[in-house]
């Protein structure tokens, strides 16, 4: 995989092209196609959540090195939104503070291997998620 | 991106043939209920085959459409979801509980034929 890719999100035309970048990496990176989807999938709830709370903002696509050669791809949703007041909230199935199903941040975490969010009231969000090849 | 819709006899056949916005998605769901009450359709088979991911706000808007359209009186259901979008669906949390689903349009035909003949 190249370098990284950074696709600005602004509208929800946004959240299509960034998980279908993010599946065009994946695949790359020699992920499945089911792989694939869980990885586009994780990509189009994060992408989401910038267009819903903090528009505009970026996904950004890089390859992942870990320990013992280990390959991935990893995914940064970042904006400078309003950020979260309650992270611990915002991660339990089930809340939403949108009217949706509630599922976007603890999902994302089901799907993907490694997942790290900073937030700020007031001082924007970072996700970073990481998926590895088996 | 609009999604065809198809009148064939008392059913609806919506067929999403590429990766749908969110907004493209809330269209969908307007024209399928205006539909519906414009045909007196009694099934609607939308046809997922196409789609590329099934994330929480394109399950919500399908679990919309076919409560909207029970309300009307007919059934709704949801035909083609591929096998990894099923996966990840489930990985997610997503599993469209109360909405019918079928493998393929055939199938889903013939859940509407035996759901409005049990009704007769």
């Amino acid at each position: 995989m190249a370098a990284e890719t950074q696709i600005r999100i602004a509208s929800d035309k946004d959240v299509v092209t960034a998980r279908q970048q993010g599946r065009a990496v994946a695949l790359q990176t020699g992920f499945t196609v089911s792989e694939a989807t869980l990885i586009a999938t994780a990509i189009s709830e994060l992408a989401r959540n910038i267009v819903s709370y903090a528009n505009p903002g970026s996904v950004t696509l890089k390859p992942a090195n870990g320990a013992n050669g280990a390959v991935g791809i990893t995914i940064i949703a970042s904006d400078s939104g309003p950020g979260i007041a309650d992270i611990a909230q915002a991660l339990r199935d089930g809340y939403s503070s949108s009217g949706g199903l509630g599922l976007g941040l603890p999902g994302v975490r089901r799907l993907m291997d490694e997942f790290d969010i900073n937030s700020r009231a007031g001082g924007g969000t970072t996700v970073t998620v990481t998926k590895w090849l088996p | 991106m609009q999604v065809p819709i198809l009148k064939q006899g008392s059913v609806l056949i919506a067929t999403i043939q590429a990766a749908l916005s969110d907004a493209d998605l809330l269209e969908l769901r307007t024209a399928l209920v205006q539909q519906v009450v414009r045909f007196r359709s009694a099934g609607v088979i939308v046809d997922v085959t196409a789609m590329d991911v099934m994330d929480s706000f394109a399950s919500r808007t399908l679990l919309e459409i076919s409560h909207m359209i029970r309300l009307r009186g007919a059934a709704t259901v949801i035909v083609g979801i591929q096998p990894e979008v099923a996966f990840a669906m489930v990985q997610l949390g997503l599993t469209l509980e109360d909405v019918p689903t079928a493998l393929d349009l055939e199938e889903g035909l013939a859940y509407l034929q035996q759901k409005s003949r049990s009704m007769n």
